[in-house]
């Protein structure tokens, strides 16, 4: 991928990734999260992992985004979050610490050698298929596969008994 | 050229957005939304080194983040539900039954 793509991409990125938490009313927050998980799927596709670009459209535009959006509907949440000038010393606070954050991974980054790193190997016939992607799921990580299906029997099983009427 | 730094300056700026709205937002929704944002740097992260190294295993742990997210949207939003029936609101400044 050339450098313009990839700005253009960064600057989508992250300026949707900003209007997920500025945005006050949560409908425009979901509608926001979308942009950036497309475009982050634009950047799997540019790293020449197809497969899993098209599973992050599926899994996380489609799925998760339409429980976010269905539970503010739900709880009739689209109203705007109205702006308190009470929380402003704890936002500041906040935001210095992400940047004391931010900092540090910078910096931990460049004291790896990241940023000048050999240029990447070679890319073997097949990567990023379903196919390649499938194999080593049931034949490496086979028990990690497993651990997965019983948390994710367990979350069903824990969201049904959660949305009962009374708890 | 695009080099993994580059991949990896992205998401690191993608996961501190995603840290900042968890530590300034007050409505539960947005918190949430801002933990999917941070799974998504990490994601990419994965995807770059997986490019880089030309090893489908980093690919392959997408997946399980894949998994975990969504167990842990099932089940958060089901919790979030569950709050709002009984107190009304999903600010989580006024849900503070547990706060020391």
């Amino acid at each position: 991928m050339n450098q313009i793509g990839f700005v253009l991409l960064s600057v989508l990125a992250v300026g949707s990734a900003l209007s997920v938490i500025l945005q006050r009313n949560p409908v425009m927050s979901a509608l926001s999260l979308v942009v950036t998980i497309f475009s982050l799927a634009l950047a799997f596709l540019s790293l020449g992992s197809s497969f899993v670009a098209v599973v992050q459209v599926i899994v996380y535009a489609g799925a998760v985004m339409v429980l976010f959006v269905f539970v503010i509907m739900l709880l009739d949440l689209g109203r705007r979050e109205p702006f308190k000038l009470t929380g402003v010393g704890r936002k500041i606070l906040g935001i210095a610490a992400v940047a004391a954050f931010l900092f540090q991974i910078s910096a931990s980054l460049s004291a790896v050698g990241v940023m000048g790193a050999r240029p990447p190997e070679p890319l073997p016939p097949g990567y990023g298929t379903a196919l390649a992607i499938g194999r080593s799921v049931f034949t490496d990580y086979v028990y990690p596969f497993e651990a997965a299906s019983v948390l994710l029997l367990a979350a069903m099983v824990g969201a049904l008994i959660l949305a009962k009427r009374r708890i | 050229m695009v080099t993994l730094g580059h991949y990896l300056g992205l998401s690191a700026v993608l996961f501190a957005i995603g840290v900042t709205g968890v530590l300034v937002r007050r409505n539960a929704l947005v918190v949430f939304m801002s933990i999917e944002l941070m799974l998504n740097a990490a994601n990419l992260a994965f995807v770059a080194f997986a490019r880089h190294r030309a090893d489908v295993g980093g690919l392959v742990f997408v997946f399980f983040v894949l998994a975990v997210a969504a167990a842990e949207v099932a089940v958060g939003l089901a919790i979030i539900i569950a709050i709002y029936r009984n107190r009304g609101t999903v600010n989580v400044d006024e849900i503070n039954l547990m706060r020391w």
